[in-house]
């Protein structure tokens, strides 16, 4: 067995972001992410205000980045760090839109090791030396250069390695032109490990250290260690030169603490925390991220904390000595994984959970209160108060969808609309969702306006060649044709000169001024001065379809005739002298485009009724005779030949012919520049009867497709996407523009006329959004009704119960407190303050609780609109671990919702003392709830205690299956609670994951992969009959077949283990079942032992596996999401040639176009067992990255040609997903 | 037979690999020794994973930045103090 890995959507979590002029234009300014593998640019369109992707590459791996650009350069290059081994050095290429990699020097091992760097990177702010540092022990120093054609150049390493030192992290510091420094924060554990009484550990202090670099000698030095007394998390380095007093700003728990090198003293000053916050008074502040802004005349820090409040953080001078630190609250948004200032004045925020912001900063958070600052003379133990508030500074202006983290989905039609959907659940704490995505592109509604009547068809046109926007929309009706003015309004034109009592069949501007209306009758030619010359079409004969463009007109007559016009000097249409007849009704026809530096089009493509397409020559040599003919397996039903230049604009474009077939098709063929011969031909089926329109998609021309769902065909980022659109269905649409709209489209859906423009380019899914309280863990679909059940779980969180309760004794206290009458009055309305104050905890995050402290709810959703039917919250301490729908069969007709909980479950649990005073024994426990057949609620039946946190539950033939600890246990359903009925507590850790086909259970184990199960009835017992020799730490587990299961690993491993052959007669065979009890083969194993079929790194935590179909009439493929919001799927081949091809073009892709980052491609996708039997689409779709001429190559290695190639890249891709 | 030349040869190089590789073993490992370095390694492999930093950070419902500092704290000391050196030890 075989298969092929197809990303359908990348991960989504930045983890990184940094900012700058990357593309080497002047005054731009642009955003690299890192996106867990990938590599993104991002651009800010401030006229819209939205972010564009402009180029995403994956390159297997990114840990950091780091922006940096030489001594008075201009343009910005990337740092990668990644998990290589190697340093590598990009610059971005706006033309080609890609990176290009500079510089690769190799220093480590691959792979994320404790001793080699690439976690940290840290540049001189003056572009002179890079720093690349590992958690643990290893630095290495690069110096960075220009050579005399200005080249960067890159120096060999420099070490500043010290043993047993862990790093925290790292910062260049700004001190000018002198030696390039770095600041470290480092703890030394050597005395510690050395020291069995445990005391040095508690006296060793963190330190923050300094490195300089030596330019001179070509060498770094441990300048300068200080133990600091708060450890810290982050470093910030501050301006300095002539722009500041340079240092750094040590980010501590609790504390932000100023300090430099010379006579500064510490400046220090708390984090403030929120006002009569329910939080855990011994819980630190910590700071998450940073961002720094600054100008020729000042410059400020943002920070923020856990809990998303940023403060602003400026300093006061007093020559170069640093007086006073001030923190500002600033505003509250989402905690971020990073922070970007840009120039233009907004915000952009990388979450770490959930949707990625960007702000506009309207102002600085200058005034008011809430202003703290260093000389306020807070004491060891004082905290600064703030009480925080609504968005002030900033206003939101764009969101980009993330699904990270991605905790549990289910994929399938379960709204019911003929397409699957994927439910996700994604988010941590209180911005949590519930996200259902569909395939298709988000369509943005800019008008919608009635007509009278129903229009049947559209077009739009320019008055003049010179004009940039267009000025009227032509409607035409059943008897009659409307024109409209396009201006701010849109209004009904009456000097358009287009004859309004007649259905029109086509019109267009023609010459540079004039336009053309094209009817039954004849064709009218609107001069700009308002002369009309008209073409009659002869008696009884009538025009059916006509092709117009700049120059050229032709119509289609009734009977299969063929009329052809060109425009002359003079600026009159003249018909060509000869007619061309046609066997058989011409369906449609097109011209092709004008090429650059010609006049007129090459080609007319013309469809006939019996099942043809024909390429006609326009060449003066050999005007109108065919050039070649494809023959269709049914009549065509609309025709368009679009041009698709090359990469880089230069060259000559290529032809694409787009037929849509009666039968639903569409078909796609490559035209031959000169003979006009038809290759290449790919299908795609689109729904009733397509109808192809011209529209323009990022300065290209794209493919508006009409039918029983609209699609959008376009080319971005060097691949054609054929998406549906996810908007009302349209008749007729042809191409907008506007000065509110540069590429929209105008179309017809119904009586009314809709201006649509598509956005989000790429993205294979439509998403929307439910909002969910607490962190959403797992999701079960009703059998037969469209809704779900959903357990949400927090750990270190209240329950509504806890937080009124706790927020009734903190009001007591206060009103205690008070001594006399007036201080009574006053504490008094403080107490109500605290009762009614809730802060929205959507955008302020939840309370938090201290350690051990549990929340959890259960609600059932519909589907459709995400409305809660049915909650039910747990008690505070009681944590909803798994859940299944169990139909037992002592009651066939209900359907029962069995809820896993632990109760006082501990996380970490070796690391507590049973003797502490706060521990409560750790139990379980399983809820059951009856769930109505027509969903709309479940009602609590009763609860039923387990001896440990309850990790998985199945339904198995009409009883439940449930794992704790090492303990499966079979329960039936009672009166009163669930009837245990039979055990095996065997297990060698802790049962995550229960499965089950035909008579088989599959028992995953967190840490020992899977083991077989067989329910022997007459012994009643639970018998192991086969597991696993390699240790997998199970997060999911899908069932492939009979023998066969998929199993995913928290270390992002997917691998597909088959039962051996002859094993099934083997528990058949054993009627005493003393072999399969008592033999138990090596080291406690089972006798038997699964075979490894497949194996694969995915590159993620994977979160959830199933085999579904993700396409109306698709085949079944294997779907995969991972926590940071990739989701993929791995599909199996047709044919062994199949399989064949793509080992090969995988094996000359790796060699021919290594991943960017350097790291090696097969290894990466063996990171922790041998790849085995999957390619990986990822690398294979990389072909089309590559330079032509090595596709050429590449391509006449495997005996194909390019096209062939990519061809067979999109079946796949097609034939499975989208 | 191994030369002897060739033994100390080897015994350099032994030498050489765990002072660049922190970590490799020697003869006269203890069980402490080697746990803590086994502890050492996965937390920070739990860090420097970014999937592995989110999983863990949804699960303990924290920050991040909040998860990363805990790992690295726990580089420290993970299996507490090392045991007393038994006299024979030294021999």
């Amino acid at each position: 067995m075989h298969l092929y890995n197809l990303t359908l959507q990348g991960q989504t979590a930045i983890n990184q972001a940094i900012q700058g002029n990357f593309s080497g234009l002047p005054k731009s300014q642009e955003i690299v992410v890192g996106r867990g593998s990938a590599l993104e640019l991002l651009q800010l369109d401030t006229v819209t205000g939205k972010i564009k992707v402009m180029c995403h590459q994956d390159i297997f791996g990114v840990r950091s980045l780091l922006a940096f650009r030489l001594t008075a350069g201009t343009r910005d290059f990337i740092a990668v760090g990644s998990d290589s081994g190697r340093i590598v050095i990009l610059q971005y290429n706006p033309e080609k839109t890609c990176f290009e990699r500079l510089h690769q020097e190799t220093f480590g091992k691959t792979g994320c090791r404790r001793i080699v760097p690439g976690h940290y990177l840290a540049g001189d702010p003056r572009g002179r030396a890079l720093m690349i540092g590992a958690v643990e022990r290893q630095k290495l120093v690069y110096i960075m250069n220009r050579d005399a054609e200005a080249h960067l150049t890159i120096s060999s390493p420099l070490e500043a390695h010290k043993q047993h030192t862990l790093c925290y992290a790292m910062v260049g510091i700004d001190v000018g032109f002198e030696n390039p420094t770095f600041a470290c924060l480092e703890f030394d554990y050597e005395d510690a490990d050395n020291d069995p009484t445990g005391e040095a550990a508690k006296r060793t202090q963190q330190t923050l250290t300094f490195y300089e670099l030596d330019l001179g000698l070509n060498h770094v030095v441990r300048k300068y260690a200080e133990p600091l007394t708060d450890p810290g998390n982050l470093l910030i380095a501050v301006p300095g030169g002539n722009e500041g007093p340079s240092g750094v700003i040590v980010c501590c728990e609790n504390y932000i603490v100023y300090k430099n090198l010379g006579d500064q003293p510490d400046i220090r000053c708390p984090i403030p925390r929120r006002r009569n916050e329910l939080d855990d008074a011994d819980r630190t502040m910590l700071i998450i991220a940073t961002a720094t802004h600054k100008t020729k005349n000042m410059f400020f820090f943002l920070i923020q904390a856990e809990n998303g409040d940023i403060f602003k953080v400026t300093l006061e001078t007093d020559e170069d000595l640093v007086t006073e630190m001030k923190l500002k609250y600033f505003d509250t948004v989402p905690p971020a994984n990073a922070l970007c200032i840009l120039k233009a004045g907004f915000l952009f925020v990388a979450a770490e959970f959930g949707n990625h912001e960007l702000y506009q900063i309207a102002s600085l958070g200058e005034g008011g209160d809430d202003e703290f600052s260093s000389a306020m003379g807070f004491g060891e133990n004082d905290a600064a108060f703030f009480e925080p508030h609504e968005l002030r500074s900033l206003i939101p202006i764009d969101s980009m969808d993330s699904l990270s983290p991605l905790t549990d989905a289910v994929i399938g039609d379960i709204a019911r609309e003929d397409a699957a959907q994927l439910f996700t659940l994604v988010g941590r704490g209180a911005r949590s969702h519930m996200k259902v995505l569909r395939n298709g592109l988000e369509i943005s509604e800019m008008a919608v306006s009635d007509l009278p009547g129903n229009p049947n068809a559209v077009w739009t046109v320019k008055k003049n060649i010179e004009d940039q926007y267009d000025s009227y929309i032509v409607v035409s009706f059943v008897n009659a044709t409307l024109t409209l003015t396009i201006g701010d309004t849109v209004e009904e034109a009456s000097d358009s000169g287009f004859l309004p009592t007649t259905p029109t069949i086509g019109c267009s501007m023609i010459g540079d001024d004039s336009l053309v209306q094209i009817y039954s009758e004849g064709i009218r030619h609107i001069r700009a001065d308002k002369r009309i010359n008209e073409w009659k079409a002869p008696p009884r004969r009538q025009i059916v379809k006509c092709a117009v463009n700049r120059r050229q007109v032709a119509v289609a007559l009734s009977g299969g005739e063929l009329v052809y016009f060109e425009l002359d000097l003079n600026g009159t249409l003249n018909e060509f002298t000869e007619r061309k007849l046609f066997n058989a009704d011409i369906a449609c026809m097109t011209f092709s485009e004008i090429s650059e530096g010609e006049l007129n089009s090459r080609f007319l493509a013309l469809g006939t009724v019996d099942n043809a397409v024909r390429i006609i020559s326009l060449d003066p040599n050999d005007m109108l005779m065919p050039l070649s003919t494809q023959n269709l397996p049914c009549p065509p039903e609309s025709i368009l030949l679009i041009d698709t230049p090359n990469e880089d604009g230069k060259g000559v474009a290529s032809v694409h012919l787009n037929i849509g077939l009666q039968n639903g098709c569409l078909f796609r063929n490559t035209v031959d520049n000169v003979t006009g011969a038809i290759m290449d031909t790919r299908t795609r089926y689109l729904g009733t009867r397509p109808k192809l329109f011209k529209v323009q998609v990022q300065g290209r021309s794209a493919i508006l497709c009409t039918s029983s769902r609209s699609w959008l065909l376009y080319h971005f980022q060097r691949r054609f996407h054929l998406t549906p659109l996810s908007y009302a269905n349209l008749e007729y649409a042809a191409s907008f523009c506007s000065n509110q709209c540069a590429e929209g489209v105008v179309a017809i859906s119904a009586s009314t006329l809709r201006i649509i423009a598509a956005e989000k380019l790429g993205v294979a899914f439509n998403v929307q959004s439910f909002e969910h309280k607490m962190t959403p863990r797992r999701i079960a679909v009703h059998p037969t009704m469209p809704c779900l059940v959903v357990i949400e779980t927090d750990h270190a969180a209240y329950t509504e119960v806890t937080k009124g309760l706790k927020r009734n004794q903190m009001a007591q206290d206060v009103e205690e407190m008070a001594s006399d009458e007036t201080e009574a009055a006053l504490a008094r309305e403080i107490a109500t303050n605290l009762r009614e104050r809730k802060l929205d905890e959507r955008v302020f995050g939840a309370p938090r609780a201290g350690y051990g402290k549990w929340a959890s709810a259960i609600s059932l959703v519909s589907a459709t609109t995400g409305e809660k039917h049915s909650h039910f919250e747990l008690p505070q301490n009681e944590n909803a671990k798994c859940l299944a729908l169990v139909q037992f069969s002592k009651h066939p007709d209900a359907v029962m919702v069995l809820v896993g909980c632990g109760v006082n479950e501990i996380l970490n649990s070796s690391e507590v003392e049973p003797s502490d005073s706060n521990y409560r024994p750790v139990r379980g426990c399983v809820y059951t709830f009856h769930l109505s057949p027509n969903g709309d609620r479940f009602d609590f039946l009763h609860r039923t205690e387990t001896p440990l946190p309850v990790g998985a539950i199945h339904d198995f033939r009409g009883m439940a299956l449930v794992g704790f600890g090492k303990f499966l246990r079979m329960y039936d359903i009672g009166q009163k609670k669930l009837l245990a009925k039979c055990e095996n507590k065997n297990f060698p850790v802790n049962i995550v994951n229960i499965q089950s086909t035909g008579q088989r259970i599959i028992v995953s184990d967190s840490q020992e992969s899977v083991h077989f199960l067989r329910y022997r009835k007459g012994d009643n017992q639970l018998v192991v009959f086969a597991d696993d020799t390699t240790p997998r730490y199970v997060s999911c587990v899908c069932v492939l077949d009979y023998h066969t299961v998929a199993i995913a690993d928290k270390f992002g491993n997917l691998s597909v283990v088959r039962l051996p052959e002859r094993v099934n007669e083997d528990v058949q065979d054993d009627p005493t079942v003393s072999k399969s009890v008592w033999d138990r083969g090596w080291l406690n194993g089972a006798s038997q032992k699964v075979e490894l079929v497949a194996n694969f790194f995915i590159g993620d935590t994977i979160t959830s596996l199933q085999k579904t179909s993700l396409m109306p009439g698709a085949n079944e493929a294997l779907v995969y999401t991972t926590i940071g919001g990739a989701i993929g799927c791995l599909v199996s081949f047709m044919s062994k040639d199949e399989v064949d091809f793509f080992t090969n073009l995988e094996m000359h892709v790796r060699s021919e176009y290594p991943p960017l980052c350097g790291r090696d491609h097969l290894s990466y996708r063996s990171y922790y067992a041998p790849c085995k039997s999957v390619i990986d689409g990822d690398i294979c779709e990389q072909f089309s990255l590559m330079e032509l001429s090595k596709q050429k190559e590449v391509a006449e290695e495997l005996g194909k040609t390019v096209s062939e190639i990519s061809k067979k890249l999109e079946d796949i891709r097609t034939r499975y997903a989208f | 037979m191994a030369l002897p030349g060739e033994r100390f040869h080897v015994l350099a190089q032994l030498e050489h690999l765990q002072s660049k590789y922190t970590g490799t073993g020697h003869a006269d490992m203890n069980r402490h020794e080697w746990v803590v370095n086994q502890h050492r390694d996965t937390r920070a492999f739990q860090m420097s994973h970014p999937g592995m930093n989110t999983y863990i950070a949804v699960v303990e419902n924290e920050s991040r930045a909040r998860t990363r500092f805990n790992l690295i704290n726990r580089m420290i000391q993970p299996c507490g103090p090392p045991p007393e050196k038994h006299p024979l030890d030294d021999a």
